[in-house]
């Protein structure tokens, strides 16, 4: 008892008038917090960060402003940086440079976003490990890896698990490849948003809300386009929808696979797709996401899915238990109490002022191959007419040229 | 000797303020980082007192940045024979040399445990002259933005538990104070984190071009400093006393000068009090070039009030920081706005500021929230 009250006294003097949240943290873990601190401040372009094993809670977000920086770990699951008890974020890593490597190690429950990149050219992410390991929550940070207004971009053999916004999302940026990552138990596993040339390959994105995310949004700096979704496995995203209400995801039914939303020169091909109680596939505008209004979007946003793309997918089951009242009504409605969605819903949204002859110019036309069907949900009627027709989708689209990034990423150290 | 090289005016201000008894002039460090604060000679701790140095010139603000209810004593120098250039809306253009201060301190509260502090705006009981009381305040960091040939640095120092000495801080410290209400009644305490920013993070402010990463002072401009101060050698208005020491120039007419509202003068129209404490809180990152450019929300004082402001805006990267809200402000609706639940919120990941603060500001919340339910109109959803 008496050994008791004293550590309680002693827990109240070092964490100060009781504070109870964060979970005190030990000497060692101190001084390792200070030392890293110190040497991201002193980092020279061309310094290497060594983090060696170990298992660091650290109380405070820390950031870097020096181009040419690398920070290297000894591996996702063997140097682990702890944000648990976290006072003051709101992220884990918050990088406003160029020539950035980040490498093997991982940061855990960060109060906000876990490892933010806000302006800067020559980004490499690889074996990062992201998690929020109390599960999936409202209350984890929204992004995992979040690289934004960056350009020349590489996240590969990474993986991120319980974001509540996305796991990897790529913002505003330029020239990006995203490949063989794992994304599970967030609410959007790979979101690519308002961005240019990205390729997005060898992935594994499962149990998210949704698989794979091709969005744009209105009021920023620039518009999405270009954007190629292929050799990915995207199966059984089917976890309830736990963003804060308000946030773009929020809007993302549980059990999407691939969504494309506003963005434009989309390529889905050549991915395993299956198993999502929605719909495998998703094409929508921002219409159907319940933010557009007037006064808050800018008069020059495209809300409008053009010129999509979407061929040689191996697709497989789903569509049975689509997420919300208005979907499960327009299923029944359609395909009957135990029917199910095809491979593809499209919100029926088009930019009417376009329109030539019935159907919209050759290069901004949504053309669909091999898939089990795809359905027009009439969204803008209050899905009263929905289509099963596809020969609206029959036509190809130029394909894509592969990104290349340039300069290449240095091997890994 | 100090006293042989500034004899007539040392003892007119000894006659004033009881300071400068042989403290050395005010050294410029073009380079490194001074171990300790005092070796500036900016502002020293001495015979009870918090002093000022001969040229060494307090200012403040129409409207501050909040930072955890703390007082603010800032100060100027600038090395003998420069000048300053006046400029309408930024930060004025300071000479080389130049060397800012800012001491953030508490009112001491009677009878407290250690790490008690008032949470009060009387600054009434803080001042001596040019100075401060330590007796009456609690000393808690002095920050110090400096130019030099490569452009600003700016370094931090936290002072202890003594109150004799300041002692650099570049990864920041995090100090767990009590604030104690000042309101009649019953004592209403609050634990919080003081949070000391480290170097890297007082760019997250300081750098208000995320692209070029330049440090510059925040409060320095025409609209923050125009305004009376209360001199030891009695009042006037900040911009003329500055220009009459010669440290400012190609100051305009008075008229010709923007003065931002005073957050809190409630003789001050609603809007402007509004927009003045949205420039200085968030105008820093949340600019057309800042850290929040990222975001399509700008809040520093040119912003047109539309979208760009917020006005039925969705957000874009606010995760659970939109409180289930569905645009950054709704007009009239002040509970159903983003915007004035993150400044509610002290939850990092959620609020905003996302640093700086660790406690709510409750006066500028409901001034945010006023000034939301005044606006008219609705952010109708199109399908």
């Amino acid at each position: 008892m008496r050994k008791l009250v004293l550590a309680a006294a002693l827990g109240a003097a070092l964490a100060g008038c009781g504070k109870s949240e964060a979970p005190p943290q030990n000497a060692a873990d101190a001084s390792f917090e200070a030392k890293l601190q110190e040497q991201l401040l002193d980092a020279k372009p061309g310094s290497v960060i060594d983090i060696p094993v170990g298992h660091y809670t650290l109380k405070r977000g820390l950031s870097l402003r020096t181009d040419g920086v690398t920070l290297k770990g000894a591996g996702m699951d063997k140097t682990v940086l702890s944000f648990k008890g976290q006072v003051v974020g709101p992220e884990g890593l918050l990088v406003n440079a160029s020539d950035f490597t980040i490498e093997n190690l991982a940061l855990e429950d960060t109060k906000g976003d876990a490892l933010k990149i806000n302006q800067g050219r020559n980004i490499t992410i690889r074996g990062v490990r992201v998690e929020w390991t109390g599960g999936p929550k409202t209350t984890n940070g929204a992004y995992g890896l979040y690289p934004v207004k960056t350009q020349n971009v590489l996240i590969e053999n990474s993986v991120v698990i319980g974001a509540s916004d996305a796991g990897i999302y790529v913002g505003q940026s330029d020239n990006i490849v995203v490949r063989n990552n794992r994304a599970e138990h967030n609410v959007a596993g790979i979101e690519i948003e308002n961005s240019t040339r990205a390729d997005v390959y060898g992935n594994t994105a499962t149990q998210n809300t949704g698989g794979i995310l091709v969005f744009n949004m209105p009021n920023l700096s620039k518009a999405g386009h270009s954007t190629r979704v292929f050799k990915n496995k995207v199966f059984d995203n089917n976890l309830g929808n736990f963003a804060a209400k308000g946030a773009a995801v929020a809007s993302v039914p549980a059990g999407s696979g691939v969504v494309v939303n506003s963005n434009d020169k989309v390529e889905i091909f050549d991915n395993d797709i299956a198993d999502h109680k929605t719909t495998n596939i998703i094409i929508s505008s921002y219409f159907s996401t319940n933010y557009y209004n007037t006064r808050g979007v800018a008069a020059d946003y495209n809300p409008y899915p053009k010129g999509i793309f979407v061929y040689g997918n191996r697709l497989k089951g789903g569509g049975d238990s689509p997420d919300g009242v208005d979907f499960k009504m327009l299923k029944t409605a359609v395909y009957g109490l135990t029917g199910h969605f095809p491979d593809v819903l499209w919100d029926g949204y088009f930019d009417a002022k376009d329109i030539v002859g019935g159907l919209p110019p050759p290069a901004d036309r949504i053309c669909i191959h091999d898939v089990s069907g795809v359905l027009n949900a009439d969204g803008p009627h209050g899905y009263k007419n929905p289509s099963t027709d596809t020969k609206p989708y029959d036509c190809t689209l130029p394909k894509l040229p592969p990104v290349v990034l340039d300069p290449e990423p240095k091997a890994q150290g | 000797m100090t006293f042989a090289k500034h004899a007539w005016p040392a003892l007119a201000l000894l006659l004033l303020a009881g300071c400068h008894r042989g403290m050395e002039p005010v050294a410029f460090h073009a380079e490194g980082r001074p171990t300790t604060l005092a070796e500036w000679h900016v502002v020293e701790a001495r015979g009870g007192k918090l002093e000022l140095n001969d040229g060494v010139v307090p200012y403040d603000l129409n409207t501050p940045l909040f930072t955890d209810y703390a007082h603010k004593l800032r100060t100027i120098w600038m090395p003998k024979g420069t000048t300053a250039k006046y400029h309408p809306t930024d930060t004025f253009d300071f000479p080389v040399g130049t060397v800012i201060s800012k001491t953030f301190y508490y009112p001491r509260a009677s009878g407290g445990q250690p790490g008690d502090v008032m949470r009060t705006g009387d600054y009434s009981h803080d001042f001596a002259g040019e100075g401060l009381d330590l007796s009456k305040v609690h000393l808690v960091e002095t920050r110090i933005l400096v130019h030099r040939q490569d452009g600003w640095a700016a370094i931090p120092y936290v002072w202890n538990e003594a109150q004799t000495e300041a002692t650099l801080a570049r990864t920041g410290a995090v100090l767990p104070l009590t604030l104690v209400d000042d309101a009649s009644g019953q004592p209403a305490r609050e634990d919080f984190n003081y949070v000391v920013p480290d170097e890297s993070q007082c760019q997250s402010c300081h750098a208000q071009d995320w692209i070029d990463r330049r440090v510059h002072p925040i409060g320095p401009k025409a609209r923050h400093l125009n305004k009376d101060y209360h001199y030891a050698g009695g009042d006037e208005n900040q911009l003329a006393h500055l220009a009459k020491l010669g440290y400012l120039g190609g100051l305009p007419a008075p008229a010709e000068i923007p003065r931002d509202a005073n957050w809190e003068d409630p003789h001050a129209p609603l809007d402007a009090r509004a927009r003045a404490y949205l420039d200085i809180n968030c105008g820093h990152c949340h600019n057309a070039n800042g850290a929040a450019n990222t975001t399509g929300l700008t809040l520093d004082y040119g912003t047109p009030e539309d979208r760009h402001l917020g006005i039925c805006k969705p957000p874009t990267a606010a995760g659970q920081g939109t409180g289930d809200h569905f645009f950054d402000i709704v007009p009239g609706q002040p509970d159903e706005s983003i915007l004035p639940y993150r400044l509610a919120s002290k939850e990092p990941g959620v609020m905003m500021p996302e640093i700086g603060r660790s406690t709510v500001h409750r006066e500028g919340v409901a001034l945010i929230k006023a000034w939301i339910a005044a606006q008219s109109g609705s952010c109708t959803t199109i399908h």
